[in-house]
């Protein structure tokens, strides 16, 4: 299916598609500056899940808050 | 063993290969959405990145891993436009006015650019795909994952936001 405006209701649009066209070039022919391949394996090497070391902290935190005042944890569900 | 098979097996040397024959095509699919060639290389590892976890779920029988590809760079460049900052997006490449330019049509320039990029994700998407890179309906709509319906709703919508915005600063019909 084409996506031509021959139709003239779309004489709106194609004056549109005409300044759109003019202020964005089409990039059908863009070319990559390297080799992505590299960056690929560092990406496949990348550990999949990486917890930041601060939720690690901020859940210690909580656990530890929660163990000296269990009267908290209702309180912390209901926010849940 | 067929690549796509020995791909869905995790075969590292056969993603490569996949890798090496549909790269630049993924590129410049990602590129014409986000118009960033900086963006559109990570956002090539981003997709292979994708298809490679994802490639228990590919049906080597069904065999079309360009498709596949191309849906999954399409949603990977639909999250960047989705989260890119516009700051970012309203750049220093920002190109200069065309010798000749009236004070009016450089204004209308650089307020058509801001509406553009002012547009939600989804509809940027398909209005890029559809009115500056002339990209069938039906491809788009293959790749977005969206009826070709949906895509010229799509269209329609983000053409009409377009015109308001221009309205709003009064250019409507230096636009025309």
């Amino acid at each position: 299916m084409s996506n031509k405006w021959n139709d003239p209701q779309h004489d709106d649009e194609r004056e549109l598609r005409s300044l759109l066209k003019r202020e964005f070039p089409p990039l059908q022919n863009a070319q990559q500056q390297r080799d992505l391949w590299p960056q690929m394996l560092r990406r496949l090497d990348a550990q999949p899940l990486r917890v930041p070391w601060f939720d690690w902290l901020l859940a210690a935190a909580v656990a530890v808050a929660l163990f000296f005042f269990p009267n908290a944890i209702p309180a912390l569900l209901y926010q849940l | 063993m067929e690549l796509l098979e020995r791909f869905a097996a995790g075969d590292l040397e056969a993603f490569e290969a996949l890798f090496r024959q549909h790269e630049k095509e993924v590129y410049r699919w990602i590129v014409r959405i986000v118009r960033d060639t900086g963006a559109g290389e990570d956002l090539t590892v981003e997709t292979f990145w994708r298809t490679y976890r994802a490639r228990e779920r590919f049906d080597p029988a069904a065999g079309n891993f360009r498709a596949w590809a191309r849906r999954i760079a399409t949603n990977a460049a639909l999250d960047y436009l989705r989260h890119a900052r516009k700051e970012t997006e309203l750049s220093e490449d920002y190109p200069a006015a065309p010798k000749g330019d009236s004070a009016v049509r450089s204004e209308l320039r650089g307020h058509l650019r801001r509406a553009f990029l002012e547009l939600p994700a989804k509809y940027r998407l398909v209005a890029t795909l559809a009115l500056i890179e002339d990209e069938p309906y039906d491809q788009i709509a293959e790749a977005a994952g969206i009826s070709v319906a949906l895509v010229k709703v799509r269209v329609f919508r983000a053409v009409r936001m377009l015109r308001k915005k221009l309205s709003f600063f009064g250019l409507e019909a230096a636009a025309k």
